[in-house]
């Protein structure tokens, strides 16, 4: 009784030294931009720059501004026009707001037009990035854990054949795939967009460079002579190491599942099944097929609304990504 | 239990001294999940694609073998080495001035002589998370001569631009997927360039070097390791291209993006509206060889001894 009192004792001053500690952690952090900038500034007046702390250059930030201007107006055009009634966007500056502000009625209209078909498209996209880009992520941790860390029969050529598949172009894979699926009556349903989603290979690539550096070989064998199974090790010891490489994999795997046009554009027939990026190209073609009503303000939102959960994902995870690549790029 | 660990583990360590020289198979504990999978949507997909692409639908007796007919057939096909040049073009063009903005992006971005470099970063990277689909339909917006940006500015300064003609069809295409990509590839570069020691700076500005010669002598050579990457990446990208163009395809006035505007178009045309998947699986293979040679060619030897 008295030993777990103590223990969650201990447990409440471990959370308050942890506290202390990362607020004397942002403090020095404070102290180190005040202190750069002072410097930064006394640089300035001395003419001398040192390599870390360099003198912020105006002419670099307005070219670098521009390049910025450009990747990020489509973004701008994409978010204003969707404020747009269907009248609006044909007859009022693109750069400019419309007459009405119909965002919400855009909204609205995305989710139940044909019957609320665009909700249908977001859950099949969700659907298959949780299983396809969260399979392939699987597959590619242990993939890559097993050619960094085991010297097994074969794994030249494994290494041969995936270094070559990634030059295949998808069109020479798409058309048996789907002669081939087609065959097993995989095709027009949620499997052919599924299966082919779960091999990565850049994601095993990534895996197989993070876990040749994040997993020390010593703790592996330690963990061996100690008599665990080598999925115990896998499990408790290999993978919290492995965290930030999996953030980063598994983000650019959703990033090509949910992104996927040409997979799902041959694979699927009917419009049930169909992810976000087919469904809106259907709605864009819908102005140029006889008697068909032009929906660009439906297209323009649903576009937004697809585009917003990767974004969000990206700027929460910068942290992540960024180690995750870094790491990639170290190997020599 | 864990006694009993510990007696049987002496025994253990030995065998593994011992069997040094035999096979080792764990690592296929790991690994059977991705290669069976890989076998199932790689592997017997390439092989059945070389297979059919000796046979041939007719309208009476159904499939026939004809060796290398459809080979023979591609190799004089006009609108097949049409596509191959449009899309070599491409390739020449779009590629060097992608990469050329991305490098010095990422040197900008690496310089820290920013204001705001976090932004730059960022906002740089962020069309990567834009799916094809929409980035095509954003730009054909913006390009469209009766309401986009276009046919604003037309109508603004009086002027009759059509960036959506024939004539620069391909480079308004090229502008579309260097918007995607070129953040994608300064941060391979950027990542590559973080990685280089920062007492390698000091030395070096200690001993007098000019921020010039550190790009010069300690960023560029660094660089050229993750241009390797890139540029395989990059050719074998636009050797397929597909999503622009067959999306603006409706966007596009008249019939300037044909059926056989790229070879991926081409195949996928063939295929699946001209149902003749036996040479559009030949059309594949043959892409898939003169993609694999000129990765090959360019680079992908010294990608190997990267990844050795």
């Amino acid at each position: 009784m008295s030993a777990a009192t103590s223990a969650r004792l201990t447990e409440a001053e471990l959370r308050a030294q942890e506290k202390a500690a990362r607020r004397a952690e942002r403090e020095r952090q404070k102290r180190i931009a005040r202190d750069e900038a002072a410097e930064r500034k006394r640089s300035e007046k001395a003419g001398f720059a040192n390599v870390n702390n360099p003198r912020r250059s105006t002419l670099m930030t307005i070219l670098c501004a521009i390049f910025a201007v450009y990747c990020l107006f489509p973004f701008v055009y994409l978010a204003i026009n969707a404020t747009k009634t269907q009248a609006d966007f044909t007859s009022t500056f693109g750069l400019g707001f419309g007459k009405t502000f119909a965002l919400w009625d855009n909204i609205v209209t995305v989710f139940t037009y044909q019957n609320g078909i665009f909700g249908r498209w977001l859950v099949n996209t969700l659907i298959y990035v949780v299983v396809g880009a969260g399979g392939a992520t699987l597959l590619a941790i242990m993939g890559g854990y097993a050619l960094a860390k085991f010297r097994f029969p074969g794994r030249k050529a494994v290494f041969a054949v995936i270094i070559g598949s990634i030059s295949v172009p998808g069109i020479a894979l798409a058309v048996p795939q789907f002669l081939l699926f087609a065959k097993l009556g995989l095709t027009n349903t949620p499997w052919a967009m599924i299966i082919p989603s779960l091999i990565s290979p850049f994601g095993l690539y990534l895996m197989w460079i993070f876990s040749e550096q994040a997993v020390p070989t010593e703790l592996l064998e330690a963990a061996r002579v100690d008599g665990a199974s080598e999925f115990r090790t896998f499990w408790t010891i290999s993978l919290p190491l492995l965290a930030p490489g999996i953030v980063t994999t598994a983000l650019f795997t959703i990033v090509a599942t949910w992104n996927n046009y040409f997979l799902p554009l041959i694979m699927l027939k009917d419009a049930d099944w169909y992810p976000l990026t087919i469904g809106l190209n259907q709605w864009k073609d819908q102005a140029s097929t006889a008697g068909g009503q032009a929906i660009q303000n439906l297209v323009i939102t649903g576009s937004l609304i697809t585009i917003i959960p990767l974004v969000i994902a990206f700027l929460c995870l910068q942290k992540y990504w960024q180690s995750g690549l870094a790491a990639g790029a170290v190997k020599e | 239990m864990a006694s009993a660990g510990i007696a049987a583990e002496p025994v253990k360590a030995g065998e593994v001294r011992v069997n040094k020289h035999k096979a080792d198979w764990r690592g296929w504990k790991f690994m059977w999940p991705f290669a069976v999978v890989f076998v199932f949507v790689f592997i017997i997909p390439i092989v059945y694609a070389i297979y059919i692409s000796f046979f041939k639908k007719q309208m009476i007796g159904g499939t026939k073998f004809v060796g290398l007919e459809n080979y023979s057939r591609l190799l004089v096909d006009q609108q097949f080495w049409s596509s191959v040049g449009r899309v070599a073009l491409f390739t020449v063009v779009q590629v060097p001035i992608m990469l050329f903005l991305a490098a010095a992006m990422a040197l900008a971005i690496d310089s820290m002589k920013l204001h705001g470099t976090k932004f730059f970063r960022i906002s740089t990277f962020l069309p990567y998370a834009v799916p094809a689909v929409v980035s095509t339909l954003i730009w054909g917006f913006v390009y469209g001569a009766k309401y986009g940006l276009v046919g604003s500015f037309n109508d603004f300064f009086g002027t009759n631009i059509d960036v959506l003609k024939p004539s620069v069809l391909l480079a308004a295409i090229g502008n579309i997927n260097t918007w995607e990509f070129t953040g994608y590839n300064m941060l391979i570069f950027y990542s590559s360039l973080s990685t280089i020691p920062h007492s390698l700076y000091e030395a070096a500005s200690i001993d007098g070097a000019s921020e010039w010669q550190i790009v010069k002598s300690i960023k560029l050579p660094e660089l050229k390791g993750s241009l390797a990457i890139t540029v395989i990446f990059s050719i074998i990208g636009s050797f397929q291209l597909f999503n622009e163009p067959s999306i603006l395809q409706n966007m596009v006035p008249g019939n300037a993006i044909t059926t056989y505007y790229t070879p991926n178009m081409y195949a996928y045309n063939l295929s699946f509206s001209g149902n003749q998947s036996n040479y559009a699986a030949a059309l594949a293979i043959v892409m898939a060889v003169i993609t694999m040679a000129i990765a090959y060619a360019v680079q992908l030897n010294s990608m190997k001894e990267q990844m050795k």
